[in-house]
């Protein structure tokens, strides 16, 4: 095979994916009364794969991106209920907004250590949870900000209370911003990632660009966890202090650890995953929900992040580290 | 012949770490098409040097000049661009990526595709192009699709210098490029940088006598982070100061 | 506004207490460890629970409250933290915060979730006053006692530091593991202690900061931002440094929270990006430090 053929090959949709993108429109359609569920999942895979776009292909370790999530959800719910309540109007919003707060932040992560970037992303969402608390004549507070009534998408799809609708556009904008992430990722610009990510000192020696492009990618992925923050405060009607909340960012890393880290389909499948998880595990204990997923970060740190899926290779000799 | 020009300069260079002095006031200059060794015993502050030269580490005191241009402030990655490119002591690779994927995005981020986000890596006929022959001139084509960090050490040696001159440098900084490699791989790695091109200026650390000898037309001893002499192989050879330091010692060379 | 500065002190030298044996851990093992909180929390349980159902006397509790935690550290140093010291920091990350998770349902699970409120013994209740007008230095008197025990483990920290052989050790393994080691330096053991000892330290710190900062089973995210705010801040190459960021935290805390209280831990935060900004190696490191 020859070099062309194989790097185009990394690229090329395999067969499962358009199943899997086809199983989740249908969804909404088959199983109408879980259409809730599926919107909550097509938001948060979203989330999850902007993380990966900076976690697993450029190694920034992000304690704060629910940063990003919350400020779409409170720049698409203030313009929803103030300026104008098209969804797509006001998706765009938070998508701008957001990315300029992103843009903003990217300056913090370029120097320092693994210490002294997470020490700001997890502050910086502090703060932004802090100012949301306290300027609560715009943000409601503690409280929230209630009553986000939404047009109907492109101007005919009334959000219907089943959450139909609500699954679908979240479905469609997903998507979107998959596709878009997807040849990002396969492009030129994505191997430079992967490289700064594998080895910075090499990746400078070849002439790569360090810091602008851990800004540019930076300032993506906060727009796009902004988009998904948008999607959450529109398909609920509200939005509320907890999506700036530290479990937030810690939850959405979970995810990307459960499914896998550098192919975004592990923010597809640790998105699912979570979800259905925390939907039973809340249903047999809603109050130690947090001590579960505590075991289980720390035994699949014990175990090893590879060998998760792996179960034959939990005991006996320790796998090669790779 | 054109008379010579100086491609690299460097001018007074002092680095010094708290209490100690790694680099003393070195001064090099390195001719276009240039064979130049840099030798000195361990702990000499070679790599140090080439850390100062590439921009990875800032001098303390004086000046670079490249191809004419000031270069003292420029960052690693622009001094890149302008041509002059380094190799490492230690492999330094991209372990999850293949060699395929490294080169390939190496020749892309040099002919200035780097920056594109939307067609595939693998879109540019060129770019897979200049990378079978860089795959084959290194003897990588038959691991080109496996993951850098299962490949054999002579394997890695191979592509951290591949990968260097998918650069197109101009002028190549060698850090000890032969070293830790078995003795059966080194000679693909000696015939690869014999057959460099000419115009390309080479500057080389080594230990290995044998290839320093054999390469160098120029060589600098550098002893404590200061120029001890300069001057062409046989002078460097019947140096007494240089064989007391570094050659001699009543040991064999090592070769 | 002398007061605000006292107070601050207080809160300062408090946070340094419970943070400097993460500044330690961190410079020693290279390990974010995110639950650290968790080692101060055990630290305020034990105090509260022998106070309250054995009628220990404060006293006496500081020293067992020091032991626990030093004793937890010890054991999940030996079982779960040392495998797992050269692997990547978002490992670390994970593996920390799901040990924080575990405690704080762990805790609110067997104790409840509400505040711990304690009874402090006569002699430390009460205040002086000093001065008159706007130079009032009001100093309560725990705060004071809060003060006096953390200056003298403070001397006591840089004694053994600078003093003695297991202080050389340490500096020796922090500087270099694998030269310290090849010295005969029982490495191991130094980690062992090391972490045992900061650990204890934070479980002290827990038990003085009931008072201060209150108690209940979310203090160890409450308060893990501050803790790591004064590692990154001060550095982990020495423990000047995170005790002059722990001070200068405690009064910027203080002293925003009073003057401007709308704006609150905001301050802080904002502080703290700004010198990391600036200097991402942190504030108060030597310069060619780690």
């Amino acid at each position: 095979m020859d070099a062309q053929t194989s790097l185009l090959q990394r690229s090329r949709w395999k067969a499962w994916e358009p199943a899997i993108w086809l199983i989740g429109f249908a969804a909404p359609l088959l199983a109408a009364q879980h259409s809730l569920i599926v919107n909550e999942i097509a938001i948060v895979a979203l989330f999850a794969m902007s993380l990966d776009l900076i976690l697993g292909f450029t190694g920034i370790v992000s304690l704060g991106h629910a940063a990003f999530l919350g400020f779409g959800a409170y720049s698409a719910a203030l313009f929803a209920k103030h300026i104008n309540p098209d969804p797509t109007l006001g998706l765009l919003v938070a998508a701008a907004t957001t990315t300029v707060l992103g843009a903003a932040c990217s300056l913090t992560i370029m120097r320092g250590t693994d210490l002294t970037r997470l020490m700001v992303t997890l502050g910086v969402g502090l703060i932004l949870l802090e100012l949301a608390n306290k300027l609560d004549w715009l943000t409601g507070g503690a409280d929230g900000l209630q009553g986000v009534v939404m047009g109907p998408v492109l101007g005919k799809f009334e959000f219907d209370l089943q959450g139909q609708t609500a699954a679908w556009y979240s479905l469609v904008v997903t998507f979107v911003l998959f596709v878009l992430m997807r040849r990002l990722v396969n492009s030129p610009f994505g191997a430079t990632l992967m490289a700064v990510r594998d080895n910075r000192l090499r990746a400078m020696a070849i002439g790569i660009p360090v810091s602008a492009r851990l800004a540019v990618i930076y300032t993506i992925a906060a727009g796009v966890a902004g988009v998904a923050g948008g999607l959450l405060a529109q398909t609920t009607g509200f939005a509320s202090l907890d999506v700036f909340a530290f479990d937030r960012s810690a939850d959405v890393m979970l995810m990307l650890v459960i499914g896998g880290t550098g192919w975004l389909y592990g923010g597809v499948a640790g998105a699912v995953v979570f979800k259905l998880l925390q939907d039973t595990l809340s249903a047999i204990t809603p109050q130690y929900w947090m001590f579960w997923i505590g075991l289980f970060l720390v035994i699949l740190v014990l175990v090893g992040r590879e060998r998760l899926l792996r179960p034959w290779t939990w005991f006996g000799k320790k796998a090669k580290q790779s | 012949m054109s008379a010579a020009q100086t491609v690299l300069s460097a001018r007074g260079l002092v680095k010094r770490f708290g209490g100690i002095t790694a680099t003393n006031n070195v001064t090099l200059d390195l001719q276009k098409g240039a064979r130049h060794a840099l030798i000195g015993p361990n702990g000499a502050g070679k790599t140090t040097l080439i850390n100062l030269l590439t921009g990875v580490l800032e001098p303390t005191e004086g000046s670079i000049t490249l191809e004419g241009q000031d270069i003292t402030r420029l960052a690693p990655h622009q001094r890149v661009r302008r041509g002059m490119v380094r190799t490492f002591q230690i492999n330094q690779l991209f372990d999850t990526l293949t060699p395929l994927q490294t080169l390939a995005l190496t020749v892309s981020q040099h002919q200035g595709l780097g920056a594109r986000w939307w067609p595939s890596l693998g879109a540019s006929k060129a770019v897979a192009e200049r990378c079978e022959v860089l795959l084959e001139q290194f003897h990588l084509t038959d691991v080109m699709n496996q993951p850098t960090r299962v490949l054999a050490y002579g394997k890695r040696r191979l592509l951290e210098i591949a990968i260097a001159l998918a650069c197109e440098p101009r002028v190549l900084l060698l850090d000890e490029p032969v070293a830790g490699v078995p003795a059966g791989e080194r000679e693909e790695l000696l015939q690869t940088v014999a057959a460099l091109p000419a115009d390309v200026s080479v500057l080389l650390i080594e230990h290995d006598m044998d290839l320093v000898f054999s390469f160098a037309r120029r060589m600098t001893v550098l002893v404590n982070g200061t120029v001890l002499t300069e001057g062409n192989p046989e002078q460097i050879a019947n140096d007494p100061q240089v064989k007391a330091v570094y050659l001699g010692h009543g040991e064999e060379a090592h070769g | 506004m002398l007061t605000i500065l006292f107070d601050g002190i207080a809160y300062g030298m408090l946070l340094f207490v419970l943070a400097v044996g993460l500044a330690v851990t961190m410079g020693l093992m290279n390990f974010i460890n995110l639950a650290h909180g968790a080692f101060a929390m055990v630290g305020g349980y034990i105090t509260v629970l022998l106070m309250q159902r054995a009628g220990v006397p404060f006293l006496a509790c500081l020293p067992l409250a020091f032991l626990g935690a030093a004793l937890l550290g010890a054991v999940l140093e030996r079982t779960l933290y040392r495998p797992l010291y050269h692997r990547p920091h978002l490992d670390q990350v994970l593996f920390s915060i799901g040990l924080v998770f575990m405690a704080v349902a762990g805790f609110d699970y067997f104790i409840g979730s509400t505040q711990q409120i304690m009874q402090l013994p006569e002699w430390l209740k009460g205040r002086t006053e000093i001065g008159s007008g706007d130079w009032i230095l009001g100093m309560g008197h725990y705060r004071i006692f809060i003060i006096v025990v953390c200056a003298a483990l403070t001397v006591a920290l840089q004694y053994i530091l600078a003093k003695t052989r297991f202080g050389s050790r340490l500096r020796a393994s922090v500087d270099d593991q694998r030269v310290a080691a090849g010295l005969g330096i029982n490495v191991n053991l130094v980690f062992l202690s090391t972490f045992a000892v900061g650990s204890g330290l934070a479980g002290l710190g827990g038990a003085l900061g009931i008072e201060v900062l209150g108690l209940d089973p979310t203090f160890p995210l409450k308060f893990m931002v501050y803790f790591l705010i004064v590692v990154a801040v001060g550095g982990t190459s020495s423990i000047t440094g995170p005790l002059l960021a722990a001070l200068l935290l405690g009064i910027a805390d203080v002293a925003g929270k009073y003057y401007i209280p709308k704006l609150g831990a905001f301050i802080v935060y904002c502080l703290m990006i700004v010198i990391l900004i600036w200097r991402p190696q942190g504030l108060f490191v030597r310069k060619g430090g780690k």
